[in-house]
């Protein structure tokens, strides 16, 4: 769908598309308040320009979340106030990294000049991590010649903490950094990627944490003239994983792909947030996210939202979510945002569905000899591939296309 | 020499206004080789007949069997029914999302089979049957069924036949919906399958215009759940001028 044809210069619109698919609606009994559409009245925000949303570094200038804001209100906020009220733990953690030329991993203080420079927290739980953290991660990447590192967490146990990390790309510099979570977790934290002049970075994000861990991110990048972002989140194991990508295309001709793929079992809720903000000329962005959805409770929330601004005259954006639901008692909520603030524009749009693999496609798959088994793992690796295929380290998407049959192998006795 | 015997087939399905009798009785064999083809009125239960051999869980078998080279077809599988050697061409084939036309053949074919097709001969069976049925190659690419006009879908359903080589194929309303040079592509699949794995053939129709083109070696009427009555190709020239009216009596069943 393309909506920018409809729109006269200096238009300001806001085309919420939202679409909740639902295989069956799965409201906790009793719950008092919840219901279908209630959302309608209490949470109601007046319209406003995304990049006007309210931004502090400081915690205490957010309110108490309630479940009711609108960057909360799909997220079972109650199960983690822990990271969005309570104190947090700020101090550095153990850090495992695979040796490469030209990037540097090490701490730095919260006076490095690079914080703060890629975005600020727009809610409760970012602000804590960012009030509370002693030092920052710094993964620095420079050299020309394409390079990839592996940063691993794994021992960060079930206390509450709060982390910062930066990411930088120097200018014409290119690499692939992968970061790995398994183990526990309880965790608030942001992470700022920085990309300079013509960098080419891509940043993987990767959630293999335990069953129990919470896990709440906010990703800030900047993406400097020419430069290229491709950012991908990849979502599988943990009891709450909520990945809130947002993306400045800060310099003229920058390009950002953002992937992100997330298998949600029973119980599980997997929520991203994307945000795309075309702040330059002649800049261009892709958002691809795909997600299944198996057992009793397995829920997922994708956002996108998209703003071109008023600078950002020749742009180029697309912004798709896909999700498979795979057995009844699912949820998937689906809600892309199209803002437009300028009618020069080369192209804008965006795509949502979710569709069922229902009994009549295994009864197809099963009338010409294959198993159900089989039928399943034909399906959702199909569905999964596409975005797979697309990370470009051939080492992790092999193991990914293992984890993703594993995924599915571990929820069919459900 | 294979055979596939229906005997005394009783199905039922569950509805909205409770248990509803489709097949009351129905007695068919066929034999490898042999075209067979079922005509009859809008709920009949001809498409019944089709889904309860390749075993779709809707539909209920209360009493009968049927038997594929004596083996009881009704204990297997949707699976092991395909595996066995039996084929459904579906009337409404579904979209499988995120899986390709190539990638579906090759896992259908590496099933039925037991292990996986030599990929130098597999790949050029398959190119030869997708010009032979004017598949474009783009097909291959395309995930199975999704976007699909119905004269592809049925193409699709007919590329399957050629490639599974199975013992028995039911084709459930494979012209409906088809226009002439659609209908004679299709048919000229069907023809080569027989011509090459000699299966046994059960053409379901409700229409006399397949039959120009695929001829069967018997016509069964099917009226009201059952076989009501059967003859040589004639029957079809004769149902083709005179419609079923004759066989019409009040029923319960649509």
């Amino acid at each position: 769908m393309s909506a920018a044809s409809a729109l006269s210069k200096s238009a300001l619109k806001t085309v919420p598309a939202p679409s909740t698919s639902a295989a069956e609606s799965v409201l906790p009994a009793g719950q008092h308040g919840i219901k279908e559409h209630s959302d309608g009245r209490f949470g109601y925000v007046p319209v406003q320009t995304r990049s006007d949303r309210f931004k502090s570094v400081n915690v205490a200038d957010f309110e108490a979340v309630t479940g009711r804001e609108a960057v909360w209100k799909h997220s079972p906020v109650a199960k983690f106030t822990d990271l969005t009220a309570g104190h947090v733990d700020g101090s550095r953690y153990p850090v495992e990294s695979t040796p490469s030329p030209d990037i540097s991993v090490e701490w730095v203080p919260r006076t490095d000049a690079r914080i703060g420079t890629a975005g600020l927290p727009e809610e409760r739980a970012a602000a804590n991590a960012w009030s509370a953290f002693d030092d920052a991660l710094a993964i620095t990447v420079s050299g020309e010649e394409a390079k990839e590192i592996t940063v691993t967490r794994s021992t960060l146990g079930n206390s509450t903490r709060g982390a910062h990390t930066i990411i930088e790309a120097k200018p014409f510099s290119q690499a692939t950094v992968i970061l790995q979570n398994t183990g526990g977790a309880r965790l608030t934290e942001n992470l700022e990627i920085i990309l300079g002049e013509s960098a080419n970075l891509t940043v993987v994000s990767l959630q293999e944490w335990d069953d129990s861990a919470v896990h709440l991110a906010n990703h800030f990048a900047s993406v400097g003239r020419d430069a290229r972002l491709k950012h991908v989140v990849v979502s599988l194991g943990g009891s709450i994983v909520r990945i809130n990508p947002s993306v400045r295309l800060a310099g003229p001709g920058s390009d950002t792909l953002l992937l992100g793929l997330y298998f949600a079992d029973a119980g599980q809720h997997l929520e991203q947030q994307v945000y795309v903000f075309h702040d330059a000329p002649k800049s261009r962005s892709r958002v691809n996210y795909k997600g299944a959805l198996q057992g009793q409770g397995a829920r997922t929330v994708w956002i996108g939202d998209v703003l071109i601004g008023n600078k950002a005259a020749g742009t180029d954006s697309y912004e798709q979510n896909r999700n498979l639901v795979l057995t009844e008692g699912t949820r998937a909520d689906s809600i892309p945002n199209l803002e437009i603030e300028t009618g020069d524009i080369v192209g804008a749009g965006h795509a949502s569905a979710t569709g069922r693999f229902d009994d009549e496609q295994l009864f197809y798959l099963q009338a010409r000899g294959i198993t159900e088994e089989e039928a399943r793992r034909l399906v959702v690796r199909g569905f999964l591939t596409e975005v797979v295929q697309q990370i470009g380290s051939p080492e992790l998407e092999a193991r990914l296309q293992l984890a993703i049959e594993a995924e599915l192998i571990g929820t069919d006795d459900k | 020499m294979s055979v596939l015997e229906i005997k005394d087939l009783h199905v039922s399905v569950e509805t909205d206004q409770g248990t509803k009798q489709i097949l009351r009785g129905v007695d068919l064999t066929i034999n490898e080789g042999e075209i067979h083809a079922i005509m009859g009125p809008n709920g009949s239960g001809k498409s019944t007949l089709a889904y309860t051999i390749a075993g779709h869980p809707k539909y209920h078998v209360e009493s009968g069997s049927i038997l594929l080279d004596g083996a009881e077809v009704l204990k297997m599988t949707v699976d092991a029914r395909a595996r066995a050697g039996l084929f459904l061409a579906m009337q409404y084939p579904v979209e499988i999302p995120g899986v390709t036309v190539t990638n579906f053949l090759r896992t259908a074919k590496t099933a039925i089979e037991g292990e996986a097709p030599p990929i130098r001969t597999w790949i050029k069976d398959v190119r030869q049957a997708m010009t032979d049925l004017r598949m474009d190659k783009a097909f291959a690419e395309r995930n199975v069924n999704e976007g699909f006009s119905g004269g592809e879908k049925k193409r699709n359903e007919i590329l399957q036949l050629e490639l599974l080589k199975p013992k028995f194929a039911v084709l459930d309303e494979t012209d409906s919906g088809l226009d002439v040079d659609a209908l004679k592509i299709v048919s000229e699949g069907v023809n080569r399958a027989k011509a090459n794995t000699g299966l046994g053939l059960l053409l379901i129709t409700h229409y006399t215009r397949i039959l120009r083109y695929i001829h069967p070696d018997f016509v069964h009427v099917f009226v009201n759940g059952r076989i009501a009555e059967q003859g040589g190709p004639e029957l079809a020239d004769r149902l083709e001028d005179e419609g079923y009216d004759r066989f019409l009596v009040p029923s319960n069943v649509g």
